[in-house]
């Protein structure tokens, strides 16, 4: 029996030739990584151990992002713990917040995963970077803390589902609706264990950051991971970003899949997820009038280049509804001056948008765009979970880009083919 | 081991965000994170919860964020047990390593309502309803989990090796 390009992956990590569904293995890290909300739990748990000393200071990635710049006293304090940290053990990536961004859209930009690698995460959107064709998991504080300590993680070696996708999809169509699509379909818990792993001649018309889009959702379906086949438009992000050498891993032709789903991407619609689960999900022609009052664009989903451009095309020349909030908040620093070159953000400021530093802020409730009871926002992030964004009489519909951009416009969920585009 | 209280219960799809919310997550003190368990779904919880009580859920408690101040504010809170059909993964996974005991029961999950008293023996992964007079059999853990458990979870467990 042959394996999945998951199995592949943690079997070499696991110096084995072979592993199936349900080994229990222990693999080596490539880089660990926790942040200003789980980190400071890790490095508690660290101290405990016998041995203080982190295994390998280039491979631990520490991002103050969460509440971030520090949003009040407690949270400060968590921030000086893992800069102290980072200090002290001589962590060559600890990024300050002049050089930060939202951890799952720093790592690829900073080169620090390549195709190959496996990386855990103290945070559950880990499973990102298996757009690159790495397998990346998140873990909880305690393994994020035995990986710095030891460089290596166990697991349960996963079985995986296939999607093999085909097509095109139609403009205002991206990876947030594919992968709200894919949820829909299979459930919040649809894959839990298991590998996503998408296929087919599909994928090579999805850019990369439809691709981190779709990997990065991974976890709303329940599953490890979320991976890609690398193909030339993954080689040239890698080259473009990393010095690091990559290794480019192929399911084998006769890996077991538990199940194989076929999806077309030129049928899938604007998708909206409606509260309080990512799998509620509506196409956007089956959505009555729902006035909101807030939309977020951005988090480690949806804060990319690619969705600001998609959000500035929809804004250019509008107004935001009244009484609307619109806040923008791009992922990272370089992706922020990018889209100042490209005049985006003179766009959403005319706009009538508001433009946020890099933070996960809005996305979990922290700060930058808390909700109060009874209202509604359209996000484009990854969970519309009740209280995630502010009160617990708050709704959340999650949408890509374009939806959430025309919805701000509009007042009310709305495609950008409402307006004419 | 063995574990035995009063169950309180909660549905599918119970997620980290309402077990522990976000807006709490300033702080990693087990005890700050105790008053504020459940807090979205369950206002009183912390008020009522006494210590060995057991929590009984349907599929996939635990989803959502990785926060390990999810189980680490149950755990405060006093309860023995988590009991559910199915558990997310990562949260499986963080009980495991904290030494939050859990274990998954499709029937049990399905029968046990709020206020029985349950008891649970680990070793033969078998869950009983006092109150019911009913047993269910839930599914015991792999060895290399059990050794982790037993080391009271993962860092005494690498200490150990
Ligand atoms: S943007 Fe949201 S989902 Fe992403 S890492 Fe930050 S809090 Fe988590």
């Amino acid at each position: 029996m042959g394996m999945t390009m998951t199995q592949k992956i943690l079997a070499t990590h696991a110096g084995v030739d072979y592993v199936s569904a349900g080994d229990l293995i222990e693999v080596n890290l490539d880089l660990v990584l926790g942040n200003d909300i789980t980190a400071p739990v890790a490095i508690k748990e660290m101290d405990k151990l016998d041995s203080k000393q982190v295994f390998d200071k280039d491979k631990i990635a520490l991002v103050p992002d969460h509440f971030t710049p520090n949003k009040d006293i407690k949270s400060a304090e968590n921030c000086k713990c893992m800069r102290e940290f980072a200090m002290d053990n001589d962590i060559s990536n600890y990024f300050e917040i002049g050089e930060m961004g939202i951890e799952h859209a720093l790592l690829p930009e900073k080169g620090l995963v390549v195709a190959g690698d496996v990386v855990i995460g103290a945070d559950s959107h880990t499973c990102t970077y298996g757009a690159l064709g790495a397998f990346s998991t998140g873990v909880g504080s305690t393994d994020m803390a035995a990986g710095m300590a030891t460089g290596k993680a166990w697991f349960k070696v996963p079985s995986a589902i296939r999607f093999m996708l085909t097509g095109k999809p139609e403009k205002w169509v991206s990876g947030k609706d594919i992968i709200l699509h894919i949820i829909g379909m299979i459930g919040v818990d649809g894959a839990r264990y298991q590998s996503m792993e998408f296929v087919g001649d599909g994928v090579m018309n999805l850019t990369m950051d439809d691709r981190f889009t779709i990997a990065n959702m991974a976890i709303e379906a329940g599953a490890k991971n979320g991976i890609f086949p690398v193909d030339e438009k993954t080689i040239e992000y890698i080259n473009d970003h990393s010095t690091k050498a990559y290794t480019v891993y192929e399911a084998d032709e006769d890996a077991e899949y538990e199940k194989t789903y076929v999806i077309d991407l030129s049928k899938i619609k604007p998708t909206v997820a409606f509260p309080h689960l990512p799998e509620n999900t509506h196409t956007i022609d089956q959505i009555e009038d729902i006035k909101i009052d807030q939309v977020v664009i951005g988090s480690c989903t949806n804060g990319r280049i690619d969705d600001l451009r998609a959000a500035a095309k929809v804004l250019e020349g509008r107004r935001v509804a009244k009484g609307m909030r619109a806040i923008i908040f791009p992922a990272t620093q370089n992706i922020y001056l990018q889209a100042i070159e490209e005049g985006l953000i003179t766009t959403f400021i005319n706009a009538g948008a508001i433009v946020s530093t890099p933070t996960c802020g809005p996305c979990l409730g922290g700060h930058m765009g808390v909700l109060a009871a009874g209202e509604r926002a359209v996000s484009t992030t990854n969970r519309n979970f009740v209280g995630r964004m502010g009160h617990v009489e708050s709704e959340i519909y999650l949408a890509s880009p374009a939806v959430a951009a025309a919805s701000a416009i509009t007042g009310k969920i709305s495609g950008p083919e409402e307006l004419g585009l | 081991m063995k574990a035995k209280g009063i169950v309180h219960r909660y549905g599918d799809n119970i997620d980290t965000d309402v077990i522990i919310p976000a807006r709490y997550l300033n702080t990693s003190d087990p005890k700050e994170l105790a008053e504020k368990c459940m807090i979205d779904i369950d206002k009183d919880f912390a008020s009522r919860v006494r210590t060995g009580d057991i929590i009984v859920a349907g599929k996939n408690f635990g989803c959502g964020s990785s926060r390990e101040h999810a189980p680490i504010a149950i755990k405060a809170s006093g309860i023995s047990c988590v009991i559910a059909d199915t558990f997310a993964r990562i949260f499986y996974r963080n009980s495991i390593n904290i030494g939050l005991a859990i274990i998954e029961s499709h029937e049990a999950a399905k029968d046990i309502e709020a206020g029985d008293e349950v008891e649970v023996d680990f070793d033969r992964g078998i869950i009983y309803n006092l109150t019911k007079n009913k047993t269910y059999k839930g599914q015991a853990f792999p060895e290399f989990m059990q050794r982790i458990i037993k080391a009271e979870g993962l860092i005494n467990y690498i200490n150990s090796k």
